[in-house]
């Protein structure tokens, strides 16, 4: 196939990969909130880690975004 | 107004030319709508600012707002650096300031009154400059007070001896990375929202021009879709401007207390 064809298919393989960043965000959120209702008292100081966590998840998920962006603007 | 049914959504991303300026080298400078709105949010950052400055004892609203957002960057860097923390403050707040007020001017529903906001933070330039310098100042921090011991935080604490050709080589590229991380996210961030919001918004668009019916059919749900985004895209603005003084506060942390 020509190459067009092949990043454009390689554009929506590389999308999949979003929706995996989601499942890991909501990994980082729900064992947050789920620690968080043992123990609320403790919550509001690891608040800061959660963001972190959060932040690191999001990155990861968008460097996978950021491949789709680049083989999409190649081919279109 | 048939010919005009493509919708595109990165049109919005274009920097626009809007008078020219001076050359330099055989380049040309402009002012262009990056510069504008960049003056425009360090203009409402500085009445912002000046309205919370008048130091009453018992403080009216604006102020109470100014000291929240001085107070959630000092005891945030209080948090991750400790007392040595009180000399950056003033860099870390400026930035989370501006990346907020940028981040926000971009999402502003200016578009009644027909402004066209542009957010800068949607360019890797912009956030690629504002990434190497935190991480330009936490070289110079590092390489300031602990000279070529600074390498040492390469190493961490408790590295087995046979692992000394592996560990500092990972630890050097994630370390080399985090500028470049830095910016990405940023970047990454605003441009996937307002793309999102631009493509519900043509659907809308798309759907009336076809037939009243599928006006409905699919605005309706578009239009409910694009409330819950906006509302989406106001929390990330506010996450990404936090997450990117956050983590500058945790790299100077690195660079001052090595360990």
């Amino acid at each position: 196939m020509d190459v067009q064809a092949a990043s454009l298919i390689g554009a929506g393989l590389a999308a999949i990969g979003a929706g995996m960043a989601a499942i890991g965000v909501g990994n980082v959120f729900g064992s947050f909130l789920e620690s968080a209702l043992r123990n609320p008292a403790a919550a509001d100081g690891q608040q800061g880690r959660l963001f972190i966590g959060f932040a690191a998840a999001e990155l990861l998920g968008l460097l996978s975004f950021l491949i789709a962006i680049l083989l999409y603007l190649k081919a279109a | 107004m048939a010919d005009q049914g493509k919708v595109d959504p990165m049109h919005q991303f274009e920097v626009q030319k809007m008078f020219d300026m001076f050359h330099v080298g055989g380049h040309e400078v402009a002012f262009t709508t990056s510069a504008m709105w960049m003056i425009v949010a360090g203009l409402l950052l500085w009445v912002f600012m000046i309205g919370g400055m008048k130091r009453q004892l018992v403080p009216g609203r604006w102020q109470v707002a100014v000291e929240g957002f001085t107070g959630f960057i000092s005891s945030m860097m209080n948090a991750n650096i400790g007392p040595e923390g009180r000399k950056y403050t003033p860099y870390v707040f400026s930035l989370f300031m501006f990346i907020l007020m940028l981040n926000l001017i971009g999402l502003a529903p200016l578009g009644l009154f027909g402004v066209h906001p542009f957010t800068v933070t949607s360019h890797f330039t912009i956030t690629g400059f504002l990434a190497i310098l935190s991480f330009a100042i936490v070289l110079i921090v590092g390489f300031w007070r602990h000279g070529l011991h600074f390498f040492s935080l390469f190493v961490p604490h408790g590295t087995p001896w046979w692992l000394l050709w592996l560990i500092p080589v990972i630890e050097l590229v994630s370390f080399m990375v985090r500028p470049f991380s830095l910016a990405l996210r940023l970047f990454v961030a605003m441009t996937a929202g307002h793309v999102l919001m631009k493509v519900f918004a043509s659907f809308i668009i798309d759907g009336l021009a076809a037939s009243p019916a599928i006006g409905i059919g699919v605005g309706i749900p578009s239009m409910a879709l694009m409330v819950g985004i906006s509302g989406l895209e106001l929390l990330v603005a506010g996450i990404q401007a936090y997450v990117f003084a956050l983590l500058t506060s945790l790299y100077l942390n690195d660079a001052i207390n090595l360990h």
